[in-house]
């Protein structure tokens, strides 16, 4: 079953039709990885998937459920978005930690509001605080952080910043974890560690939709990957297909660019 | 020298008074400046075109001409044109006129500092906050607000130490601040008269003010400077 289903999204700024047309589906556990040239509408439709945008047309449902509708108003209630949008973890080009809080406490910031909304939070303040406490080191760790934690972000590497954006965006546990091309704002000799974190997720089945320009490590991380031109799908399918025989001429005439270089 | 310890407890009772108009005419522009600026801020940043032409006019007009027209208009113009003298004759007239020429004047150079430091923090952060499934109100208060107020501190002291100077323009409608007690000995007051000395002491209790002013916003700034 799908966990995530695209259908017929398009979007436009002012005139430009940036997306046009957008329909796909990911099952869970899966990586899927949204290769093509800047400006073919691919930070878009990661912008629609986490309510950055809200698109002119198409349904976007996760685990069977409708989240949006643009023929639908009802979806679109700025009070439920908020809780729509914790379906979807969104890791940015530009990382956009909190500077004025630690790795850990960028961690742990969002889940310690949402806490204060159950019930029983004044009660059992102290518990609920350790426990995002714990799973927050325990994230840091994972990502290679463990003696970093209490460093504010510009004290930190550009690649250990995008490794606590990523903890960041774990801490909610979203259904599906989106990358905006995570490693296009790194010096080359960052780009692995935050790569290598990235694969170790997929293996872990964590449900994710990677745009990059990085085609190696999408051939690579993808169980599925999408070419995008120009604001449409072109072309898709499993990685060793798409990379190895592209059917269309736009797809054969970008990843030649790739592979000569 | 006998004489000048004769005269200095004069002029320094005197000073004395005046600077406590200063200082209250320093501390009543602050606290009417600061919130207000803040609304003409969000007035020029509005969305709704016209209540921004409006405001950015405004601004334009108040930071384009001098404070002292500024103050000479508030005070006469009721009186002389609108034959409503709504402040009075005496000094307290003069002072809440005074204050009122200032606060507007403040705010609008602090809501262009306000603007500033609002534009200025990078709308990647809001949309880090509204991923993370925050509310507009907790991406205000934890997020974007310590951001806002480091960037505008170093402004903001900059343009509050032009304030404790430029109170002395309030004796353009004969406030009787710090500078006009000085000044008074000049022409002759309280059997003094031709000493200018007492002009260059009040430059120490200006000196003595922005100095104190200085530790704190360097204080706060330091505070500030644990992140980037």
């Amino acid at each position: 079953m799908s966990i995530l289903e695209v259908e017929h999204i398009s979007k436009s700024f002012e005139d430009t039709k940036v997306l046009k047309d957008i329909s796909f589906s990911l099952e869970k556990g899966q990586a899927l990885s949204i290769i093509g040239s800047s400006g073919s509408g691919k930070t878009t439709l990661l912008r629609c998937l986490n309510f950055l945008e809200q698109p002119d047309a198409g349904i976007i449902r996760v685990n069977n459920e409708v989240l949006f509708n643009a023929a639908d108003p009802s979806t679109m209630q700025e009070s439920q978005i908020r809780k729509k949008r914790l379906h979807f973890g969104l890791v940015f080009q530009s990382f956009n930690l909190f500077p004025q809080y630690t790795a850990l406490q960028n961690v742990m910031l969002a889940k310690e509001l949402l806490a204060k909304e159950q019930p029983d939070y004044k009660a059992r303040k102290k518990e609920i605080h350790d426990a995002i406490e714990a799973q927050a080191e325990t994230l840091l760790k994972q990502m290679g952080l463990a003696d970093r934690m209490t460093n504010y972000p510009h004290q930190l590497s550009g690649g250990q910043c995008q490794r606590v954006a990523i903890a960041r965006a774990l801490a909610l546990h979203p259904d599906i974890l989106c990358f905006d091309e995570p490693t296009s704002a790194l010096d080359p000799e960052l780009t692995g560690e935050v790569l290598k974190v990235i694969k170790e997720l997929a293996d872990q089945n964590t449900t994710m939709v990677i745009v990059t320009h990085e085609m190696a490590f999408a051939r690579d991380v993808a169980d599925h990957v999408i070419f995008m031109d120009d604001g449409i799908i072109l072309e898709q399918g499993e990685p060793s297909e798409l990379f190895e025989n592209p059917k269309e001429e736009r797809t054969k005439q970008f990843l030649s660019r790739f592979t000569q270089g | 020298m006998e004489l000048f310890l004769e005269q200095l407890p004069i002029v320094i009772r005197s000073l004395n008074v005046g600077f406590l108009q200063t200082l209250k005419l320093f501390f009543v522009t602050l606290i009417g400046a600061c919130p207000l600026g803040l609304i003409i801020a969000l007035g020029s940043m509005s969305r709704f075109r016209p209540l921004s032409f409006v405001t950015k006019t405004f601004v334009w007009i108040i930071r384009g001409t001098p404070l002292m027209i500024q103050l000479l208009i508030i005070y006469y113009f009721p009186g002389l044109v609108l034959k409503n003298p709504i402040w009075g004759s005496g000094e307290t007239g003069r002072f809440v006129a005074a204050s009122v020429a200032f606060i507007i004047n403040y705010a609008c150079y602090f809501s262009e500092i306000y603007r500033g430091g609002i534009q200025g923090v990078p709308v990647g952060q809001e949309e880090a906050g509204l991923v993370l499934g925050m509310t507009k109100s907790q991406i205000f208060f934890k997020i974007t607000l310590l951001q806002m107020i480091k960037r505008i501190v170093p402004p903001m002291s900059n343009e509050i130490i032009t304030l404790v100077k430029d109170t002395s323009l309030a004796r353009i409608i004969a406030l009787q601040e710090i500078i006009w007690a000085g000044q008074a000995f000049l022409k002759g007051s309280q059997g003094i008269s031709g000493a200018i000395w007492p002009l260059f002491f009040t430059a120490f209790y200006y000196l003595l003010c922005t100095g104190l002013l200085t530790i704190l916003f360097g204080r706060i700034e330091d505070k500030l400077s644990y992140f980037k």
